[in-house]
């Protein structure tokens, strides 16, 4: 059986190692500690908690304070209540080189019944636009826990995106975190090759042992981290590929799936590209299994997807 | 209560005079970079002067000292008055004041600490520095650290959202290494700040909030050094001070016309406006 943990668990539980760890550490939330998983911190280091209630601009412009004046903040809200004080975190951390972690949890429509305007899907869009901003999602909690270490001692603003739903564990226990790496779970993808990322990255590999059983190759790659991306492994992967996928629980226009498409065009590499995420619409209620189904984001939806359009390739 | 003596007259008559040569500079500056916002700029360069050359705990030759208070100019339009304290304090050398706003030049038009050491925060998206301003004093307080912050806000600026915002955050933390300077001149680019959008009653406002407020005359170099050595004094809260200033300050023709916010003078106002102030400062010496 499987591991299954939510990517804002591990979250949690590593910022209370980190914090013993690196005295530097301080963290800061907008009345969501219980659900971003930041109170365990809180628990642990009342004096390096700052509780800002229900104003994330403040938050944000106050975590920048503390880390000009020597700390490295993580400041946790949802990932659309965060990014959406773009302007605090372009100007107060980006341009100010902040040594702040930007962290939105409830990443995507698989955060379920709260529907739309709880769920962070174009975040990652506003993050990558950012000049210096590295944007991060880990796929499962070794991930998680190995890139929150990193960034205690990276120097520069970040942006750490969570998940609320439990997460497939696809890493080894002794995982250890590249930089910038890509990493290659699933080899031999001449037929196609998935480029996932979060919690796509599970059902993307069961996808792809789907695909397998009907003769298909497919290979996957997770894309931990969406800048600096890693565009010699992209590039080297879909050389080898007929078909190039894109998943992510996103929107397609400015994420992971943007960020392909926009290696291989300036590459010159003339691959076929389906990107899998939402198309340019809002998400809704439901459970999360449903919105993953009904977004074709879940194993069976990836499958279909690839399956539709390796006949035409 | 004070933590220093009053001001002595000579305190007062060197950092008055010191002011208005550094309206020179600001005035130059404007005229050579032929963009930029002298209203707001000679309406708070008193109170930077005060802190640049009397109450500001800092080192020109060692910027990033670790120790240093911060100095928060929220209000990042008005950075040719920063830029004349920084020089004339020696954090640059004097030649560089008329590159500002050029191409290159370490003098942005808004304020950027990452190219310019002694600057702690890029401003000018008004409403966000008083947050850092906070965040700071925060890692003063967490560390026990003697550095106090120093924010200086402006009145339109006070109409954004974030700063009510940190007004509801600081005294949560009873952040008494905080003091933000209100520079009141009254004016922003759409016309008299009490028609574009009232800030009033302004001292009632930070005063429920759970500030300690003061006000004062603004280009009163006694009463302003009066009112850092009470808000750095004081305990448990964080202190606002309401600075009254008249915007264009020290130059006659742009004294409370709110059209000197955005715009430069030209040629022959230039002269007009420097004739000015060169007899202002002689009658001080």
């Amino acid at each position: 059986m499987a591991v299954m943990k939510a990517t804002r668990d591990a979250f949690g539980e590593t910022l209370v190692k980190l914090g013993e760890k690196y005295p530097e550490v301080v963290v800061l939330d907008a009345d969501l500690a219980k659900s971003t998983k930041s109170e365990a911190f809180l628990k642990a280091f009342p004096d390096r908690f700052f509780e800002m209630g229900i104003a994330e601009a403040n938050m944000i412009g106050t975590a920048a304070g503390l880390a000009l004046a020597g700390k490295v903040s993580f400041a946790c809200s949802f990932a659309c209540f965060i990014t959406g004080r773009f302007d605090q975190i372009r100007i107060s951390v980006a341009y100010a080189n902040a040594n702040v972690r930007v962290v939105g949890s409830h990443a995507g429509v698989a955060i379920g019944e709260d529907g739309y305007s709880q769920m962070g899907l174009e975040d990652v869009a506003l993050m990558r636009s950012l000049p210096g901003m590295v944007v991060m999602q880990p796929a499962d909690d070794v991930e998680t826990a190995a890139m929150m270490e990193y960034l205690c001692t990276h120097q520069g603003p970040a942006y750490l995106r969570t998940t609320r739903q439990k997460l497939e564990r696809v890493n080894p226990e002794d995982y250890t975190y590249r930089f910038g790496k890509a990493v290659e779970l699933r080899q031999g993808g001449t037929d196609a090759v998935i480029f996932a990322t979060g919690g796509e990255v599970a059902f993307a590999l069961h996808a792809a042992e789907a695909l397998a059983k009907e003769g298909h190759q497919v290979g996957v790659v997770n894309v931990h981290t969406l800048k600096p991306l890693d565009t010699e492994t992209i590039l080297r992967l879909s050389e080898q590929a007929r078909l190039v996928v894109t998943a992510e629980d996103h929107q397609v226009i400015g994420g992971l799936g943007s960020a392909v498409a926009e290696t291989l065009a300036e590459a010159g590499l003339g691959r076929r590209l389906v990107r899998i995420g939402l198309q340019d619409v809002f998400g809704e209620s439901g459970t999360p299994e449903q919105l993953l189904r009904h977004f074709q984001l879940d194993a069976e939806g990836i499958a279909a997807q690839v399956r539709g359009a390796l006949q035409g390739v | 209560m004070a933590s220093q003596s009053p001001a002595s007259a000579e305190e007062v008559a060197r950092l008055q005079r010191l002011s208005d040569r550094l309206r020179v500079d600001i005035i130059e500056m404007l005229h050579k970079a032929g963009s930029g916002h002298p209203g707001g700029s000679l309406s708070c360069i008193d109170l930077l002067t005060a802190l640049y050359f009397s109450r500001l705990r800092h080192d020109p030759k060692a910027p990033l000292w670790a120790e240093r208070d911060r100095l928060v100019l929220s209000k990042g339009h008005a950075v040719p008055a920063q830029y004349a304290c920084m020089a004339e304090a020696g954090y640059f050398a004097r030649e560089l004041l008329p590159t500002l706003r050029q191409q290159g030049s370490t003098l942005q038009g808004h304020p950027v600490n990452t190219i310019m050491p002694g600057l702690e925060a890029p401003t000018g998206s008004l409403g966000q520095g008083l947050s850092v301003a906070q965040g700071m004093a925060l890692a003063s307080k967490l560390d026990g650290k003697p550095f106090h912050v120093w924010c200086v806000i402006g009145d339109g600026e006070a109409q954004e959202g974030q700063i009510w915002e940190a007004a509801m955050s600081a005294p949560k933390f009873e952040l008494d290494t905080l003091t933000v300077i209100l520079d009141y001149n009254g004016g922003q680019i759409d016309g008299h700040v009490k028609d574009v959008m009232d800030l009033e009653p302004v001292a009632d406002k930070w005063r429920a909030f759970n500030w300690n407020v003061l006000t004062i005359d603004g280009h009163d170099m006694g009463a302003i050094l009066g009112a850092l050595d009470a808000a750095k004094a004081h305990k448990n809260q964080p202190t606002f001070i309401i600075a009254n200033t008249v915007k264009g300050k020290g130059v006659s023709f742009m004294e409370g016309d709110i059209k000197w916010h955005g715009s430069t003078p030209d040629d022959a106002q230039t002269q007009k406006a420097l004739t000015e102030l060169r007899a202002l400062v002689k009658e001080e010496a």
